[in-house]
């Protein structure tokens, strides 16, 4: 039993960084319609950055961090500006598709070429929590990692819903044309949207680094799968869903390592089947909008 | 008292992509009337609207507000300088509710007087008040485009542009729907332009009427007159 309970605790621990992307990825979603295939890596950037000023230049880890938070929101801003919005509304959507793809391969090429010194493997992150249970075989980094993912989603939630940014951020996700018609400016709202997700990318990609034993650039390609599963268990379109989606992922794919003896070595399976089946039998997602319409 | 109508159209030509819908069109709205464009389906009425809010990709000719050209502006910049569109289909925001659809419409004011305007207007509108929190889209069509008037008027326009506000409506629901706009107009003073396939009801609260054909103007005078003229009637407004 307590294996069951460590192995839940563990997946809580991963299913926060599966959670968080899968956030980014819905709020880019919401407001585009479109995948951002370089969310991972722009967060393993964002990484990079935090562990730069950490490591190197001797900033405490949490500054480090919200440092790095602050650069990523610019970034993800910029981004929006300088290499979305020229393709948007072009003539397909699958163009920003193929940027978002370009910037999967130029980010990661970019990252290993500013931060990682020839022959350099793992880099280390220091801990952003103590090491150590807290009482009952829970670590202390999973009570803190779950604490990140409930203040992302409360300032998520207070700034969308009693906000008017986000008021209007929410009325681009609705209806873009009537969004204009009442005066909003929707290219700043992709970019705020773009940059949030950076924003909480940062985070996601800085806690993911600090498990296991140093991280290398390969560090968000893995978490990417799980995430896109997560969204599509949440629904797209869905915060909640995210998070939900995230934890449920995260548990499940630790339970499978611990029980299922056949998928070793290949746990990716088990992302690769829950989009599957969440696509099968609920298109929409757990939490996904079904578009209700009475005319 | 000033004679630069509030809203004029100069030679006017616009359309979509190699389709050319307006072809040259001059349209006036003095301040504080109600003006009403009549035509069949396809003779360019919503493409004017559009036009106007700057939707249409290519407009050629010049569309003045209070004087000042406002053709190449975006449309949110349209939609602040005072300009709201109630559009055909409603175009609410679907999954948002009642409440916040409001608050969208007042996006662009800066002042206080937002909750006590919408108080107001869920005065005017008690069925919107009742569903307050209810998502617009679960609503039937007549609660939504009341709601889609409540919420332009939420942006304190000065020109209310409407897109035929009772398609798909029951007769009933249309009558009332049009005197409250009269209502509106007398006691705002706002002004409406307003295109509508209903010729005898809009004409009922117009002051001036235009009539529009494959997108040039081939009838307009005070709307008294143009119910009355036996050509115009038999022609175009089919009563």
């Amino acid at each position: 039993m307590q294996l069951f309970i460590d192995q839940v605790l563990n997946g809580v621990n991963i299913g926060v960084i599966y959670a968080s992307v899968a956030l980014a990825l819905v709020l880019i979603y919401r407001t585009t319609g479109l995948l951002n295939f370089a969310q991972g890596e722009l967060a393993l950037f964002s990484t990079f950055i935090t562990w730069w000023f950490a490591v190197e230049q001797d900033v405490p880890i949490w500054g480090a961090l919200l440092i790095s938070f602050v650069l990523s929101f610019i970034g993800g801003a910029l981004i929006e500006r300088i290499l979305i919005r020229p393709v948007e509304g072009a003539h397909s959507p699958l163009n920003v598709v193929i940027v978002t793809l370009g910037m999967f391969l130029a980010v990661n090429a970019l990252a290993q070429l500013i931060f990682i010194k020839p022959g350099q493997e793992a880099l280390q992150m220091p801990d952003l929590f103590p090491s150590g249970d807290l009482a009952f075989g829970i670590r202390k980094s999973t009570v803190g990692f779950a604490v990140v993912l409930i203040v992302e989603c409360v300032v998520l939630w207070l700034l969308l819903q009693k906000t008017k940014l986000g008021l209007a951020l929410r009325g681009v996700a609705s209806n873009p044309e009537s969004s204009r018609l009442v005066g909003i400016n929707t290219g700043n709202m992709l970019m705020v949207g773009w940059a949030l997700a950076a924003g909480i990318g940062a985070i996601a990609g800085s806690l993911a680094a600090t498990r296991g034993s140093g991280f290398d650039s390969s560090l968000m390609q893995q978490i990417l799968v799980y995430s896109f599963a997560a969204a599509a268990l949440g629904g797209f379109d869905s915060p909640l869903g995210a998070v939900v989606g995230g934890l449920v992922v995260g548990i499940a794919d630790s339970l499978t390592i611990q029980y299922v003896d056949a998928l070793d070595g290949i746990e990716l399976v088990v992302p690769f089947v829950l989009i599957l089946v969440v696509l099968l039998v609920r298109p929409n997602g757990l939490f996904g909008r079904t578009i209700v319409e009475r005319v | 008292m000033s004679t630069t109508p509030m809203l004029r159209l100069e030679r006017v030509t616009g359309g979509y992509g190699p389709v050319t819908v307006l072809h040259g069109l001059d349209l006036e709205v003095a301040e504080g009337e109600v003006a009403v464009i009549l035509g069949a389906n396809g003779a360019g009425k919503t493409t004017t609207l559009r036009a106007i809010c700057g939707i249409l990709d290519k407009v050629h000719g010049d569309v003045f507000f209070d004087g000042s050209a406002i053709t190449k502006r975006s449309t949110q910049a349209i939609a602040r300088s005072g300009i709201a569109l109630v559009p055909q289909g409603r175009g609410t925001f679907g999954d948002l509710s009642v409440d916040d659809n409001l608050r969208l419409g007042a996006m662009t004011r800066k002042d206080k007087g937002i909750a006590a305007d919408l108080d107001r207007w869920y005065d005017v509108f008690p069925r919107l008040s009742e569903r307050r929190s209810q998502a617009a889209g679960s609503m039937s069509g007549g609660e939504q485009q009341m709601l889609a008037i409540a919420r332009a008027l939420m942006s304190r326009p000065r020109l209310l542009l409407l897109d035929e506000p009772s398609l798909g409506l029951a007769p009933l629901i249309t009558k009332d729907l049009f005197e409250r706009l009269g209502e509106i107009n007398r006691t705002e003073g706002l002004t409406m332009l307003v295109v509508e396939q209903n010729a005898s009801l809009a004409l009922a609260i117009a002051n001036r009427g235009y009539v529009l054909e494959t997108g040039n103007i081939v009838a307009s005078g005070p709307a008294a007159s143009l119910a009355a003229d036996e050509g115009v009637r038999k022609a175009y407004l089919g009563f």
